[in-house]
């Protein structure tokens, strides 16, 4: 394989575990409001996240990273020419951030009340909004051959863009609600397992309309059409979405965490493997298409960054895995009644 | 409107708002893991008490340095287009090896530090302070490298219409990045020093908690006096080096129009950019500018006059902004000098105490002072000689840039207001009360 096609599954790869990792967070953050009736509940849901949403952010920033040291072209166009929704995404997580640690310095419920109503926003927004973003980047964005953008950025909200917001919203509901059947326990835990169950039966019609929505509004299937193997993403994805429910059932709540962590990736992966060798395409004329070809940096760019990848991001994975598996287990009262909780 | 002068504000504006935060994190982490060591290594609760206390004001701060920081990397690519595609085969590198090196390292272990208090013992929960200490450090170095490209850019050649890298090893050994790295991190450090210093003599001043505070005023005076004087001498390192790589920016720093040796040091003035001279000096050293920036009293200082008129920085803020750092650096080495014979009576000098808890702000000006005269001074430039900040820009409307600045205004403004005020609430409730 090309270094830069090597590239461009690395940068399909980042964006995946970035919505698997932090997409628990968004999903916790989202049924926040609903699922804590009280401030315990809330807490603990707080709490679940609290050792890893940051590290889990950082997915976000390497893949930015990458995007501009791989496909400065990419970087500079797709940030440019998305320029509000990133802004109202960025200034999302800054409130997500802040209200995370600032909501428990004072007990006071109107305090509480406003960081709560950040963290829901800051949770929903990007969720939302990440699907709106890819599922337009997935129909083609409209900028020229100079990377300027002539589209209004209202019509991203058009109904496949928005169906890809709400498919997001639920995968990543999903996934934080499976979240909490781990970390909670007693009601808490119990009302965790209906949501899961509930978004579950919404979240398969609202999947299949969406891979039928892609077959019309998108050129995804091409690559499916021409090598047939690639299906094996799509029946990946919906495999996993069913053990999740069946894990559910079973009330084996790790592997339900684990299937719907693949959910996700396969979704993901779903519209990498559909857009190659386009990162970015372009609306307006398929010869403006951005590509890991004609997108991409120098050879030897791609060659360091290839080599600092390789070598770092196993250590991360490595490191980030022993973070979960040392808060791995429920939340108790020792737990919430330490100084530096939230 | 121009979208460019906004995106210039914009930057400017969510760069200094990061920077009021960050050098406190690299400070502060390196201190509280040398206090928490402290603690693993004898036992002493004192150290534990500093530990938890330092780390609350540590973990306010942090949060806000973290948050800002997202936004800077992707406003390369929203506002600053054509300079991304123009270098990002050069610099986009060196942003994604500070994530993917560095900033995954603290951001994953803060969260274990945060919450593995109870999961840890206490050394592997020292060396986790470490880790983060580190890392963010590390961060530091990744950031101050990419910005060495922009200021001194090495290691590329111009092909296929953009800056390509041809010379890795050129880029990460930069003399100008790595000036600026040793000039930046004793100043963090210096900064977290003052701190702790300054929040110290509130409560010595009060007489409560006299053990933990005496104890963390003396740490805050090591560090500080040895990062004072360090500042101060890589400063002048720093100057040597911008003498001869970035002569516009040295004009400006000393509001210098005429081409001349034994060049001087004007101690005030008030530039006058369309009339090419100094309205008003007071207190002119002969030949000190040629000393100070060639070692020299007889070298030749290039004059602002000699430098084409659109390749000239702004020279007011330029100069003031060097007069503001190098006055206020002089000040706390004095501080730090005259703290040093007080150490041992610390408590009989209120008046000396009360001096340095009005200090926490010096360091705070004198590091964004700084900031402007490295990047107000690097200007007409985004990347020195190579690429004016005029064709950087992002194709994209005024208005979009305008709302994303009015947001950027009042959100930043808001979280600075509720971030000092939970700082201070923390500082005043002061570290629990001794426990066995």
């Amino acid at each position: 394989m090309e270094l830069q096609s090597i590239w461009f599954f690395l940068w399909g790869l980042l964006w995946a575990v970035f919505f698997l990792t932090d997409g628990f967070d968004f999903g916790i953050g989202t049924i926040y409001p609903f699922a804590g009736k009280t401030d315990k509940d809330k807490r603990v849901m707080l709490n679940a996240m609290g050792p890893l949403w940051d590290g889990n952010e950082v997915w976000l920033i390497t893949a930015g990273g990458v995007t501009f040291a791989a496909f400065p072209k990419v970087y500079a166009t797709m940030f440019s020419a998305l320029y509000t929704p990133l802004m109202l995404i960025l200034f999302a997580l800054i409130f997500r951030g802040v209200s995370l640690h600032f909501r428990g310095k004072i007990d006071s419920p109107a305090w509480k009340m406003v960081w709560d109503t950040f963290i829901f926003l800051g949770s929903f927004l990007p969720a939302l909004l990440f699907g709106v973003a890819f599922a337009n980047i997935f129909q083609g964005i409209p900028f020229d051959d100079q990377g300027v953008y002539h589209g209004n950025t209202l019509k991203l909200l058009n109904p496949y863009g928005l169906l890809g917001g709400i498919l997001f919203v639920l995968l990543f509901i999903l996934h934080g609600s499976n979240w909490i059947t781990i970390k909670a326990t007693g009601d808490l835990q119990k009302r965790a397992v209906a949501i899961s169950a509930t978004t579950w039966k919404i979240l398969v019609p609202v999947a299949v309309l969406f891979l039928i929505a892609s077959y019309f509004a998108t050129d995804l299937y091409a690559n499916y059409f021409k090598y047939p193997m690639l299906f094996l993403i799509i029946i990946t994805a919906v495999a996993a979405l069913f053990a999740t429910r069946y894990f559910l059932a079973k009330e084996a709540w790790f592997k339900a965490w684990f299937a719907s962590a693949l959910t996700i990736v396969g979704c993901t992966f779903f519209g990498i493997a559909g857009l190659f060798p386009a990162l970015f395409p372009s609306s307006m004329d398929p010869e403006w298409h951005l590509t890991a070809f004609n997108a991409s940096s120098s050879p030897l760019t791609l060659k360091i960054m290839l080599g600092v990848v390789l070598v770092f991001i196993p250590l991360v994975i490595g490191y980030q895995i022993w973070a979960y598996h040392l808060f791995k287990d429920p939340i108790t009262d020792e737990d919430l009644g330490m100084d530096e909780a939230y | 409107m121009d979208p460019v002068f906004l995106s210039r504000l914009q930057f400017a504006a969510a760069t200094m708002f990061h920077f009021l935060f960050v050098p406190l994190t690299l400070g502060l982490s390196v201190l509280i893991a040398y206090m928490e060591t402290k603690y693993a290594r004898t036992g002493d609760r004192v150290y534990l008490r500093m530990t938890k206390f330092w780390g609350k004001l540590f973990l306010i701060n942090f949060a806000l340095g973290v948050v800002t920081g997202i936004t800077l990397e992707f406003q390369f690519g929203t506002n600053w287009s054509r300079y991304s595609e123009y270098v990002g085969d050069v610099f986009g590198s060196l942003l994604a090896i500070e994530a993917s090196v560095a900033f995954f390292l603290e951001s994953t272990f803060i969260g274990i530090w945060i919450f593995g208090w109870k999961k840890l013992s206490a050394k592997a929960h020292a060396t986790v302070m470490w880790l983060v200490a580190i890392a963010g450090n590390f961060s530091a170095i990744w950031i101050l490298l990419a910005n060495g490209f922009m200021q001194h850019p090495v290691g590329y050649t111009i092909r296929n219409g953009r800056a390509e890298l041809t010379d890795f090893i050129a880029l990460i050994t930069n003399k100008h990045g790595w000036l600026e790295i040793i000039h930046v991190v004793p100043a963090a450090l210096l900064l977290g020093a003052f701190f702790i210093m300054g929040v110290s003599a509130y409560h010595l001043l009060k007489k409560q908690h006299v053990e933990v505070f005496q104890r963390s005023f003396k740490i805050g005076l090591v560090v500080g006096l040895v990062t004072a004087l360090s500042s101060g001498l890589t400063g002048d390192m720093h100057g040597v080096n911008v003498s001869k790589t970035q002569p516009a920016k040295l004009a400006a720093m000393e509001a210098h129009w005429e081409t001349q040796t034994q060049a001087p040091i004007i101690l005030f003035a008030l530039p006058a950019a369309h009339r090419e001279e100094n309205i008003i000096e007071i207190g002119s050293i002969p030949g000190l500018l040629s000393f100070l920036g060639f070692h020299d009293f007889n070298a030749e200082v290039i004059g602002l006059k000699d430098i084409p008129k659109d390749e000239r920085p702004p020279v007011f803020p330029t100069f003031v902004g060097f007069r503001t750092m190098v006055g206020i650096g002089t000040l706390m080495i004095l501080l730090m000098v005259y703290g040093w014979f007080q150490r041992n009576r610390l408590m009989e000098n209120p008046l000396y105490l009360k001096i340095m808890l009005w200090s926490i702000p010096l360091p705070y000006i004198a590091i964004e002072a700084g900031w402007v005269v490295s990047e107000v001074g690097r200007q007409p430039w985004i990347v020195y000689g190579l690429m004016k900040t005029a064709d950087a820009g992002s194709p994209i409307d005024f208005s979009q840039v305008a709302i994303s600045l009015i947001g950027f205004i009042l959100v930043y403004g808001l979280l600075g207001a509720v971030g000092f005020y939970l700082i201070a609430k923390s500082v005043k409730e002061g570290p629990e009360a001794e426990t066995n």
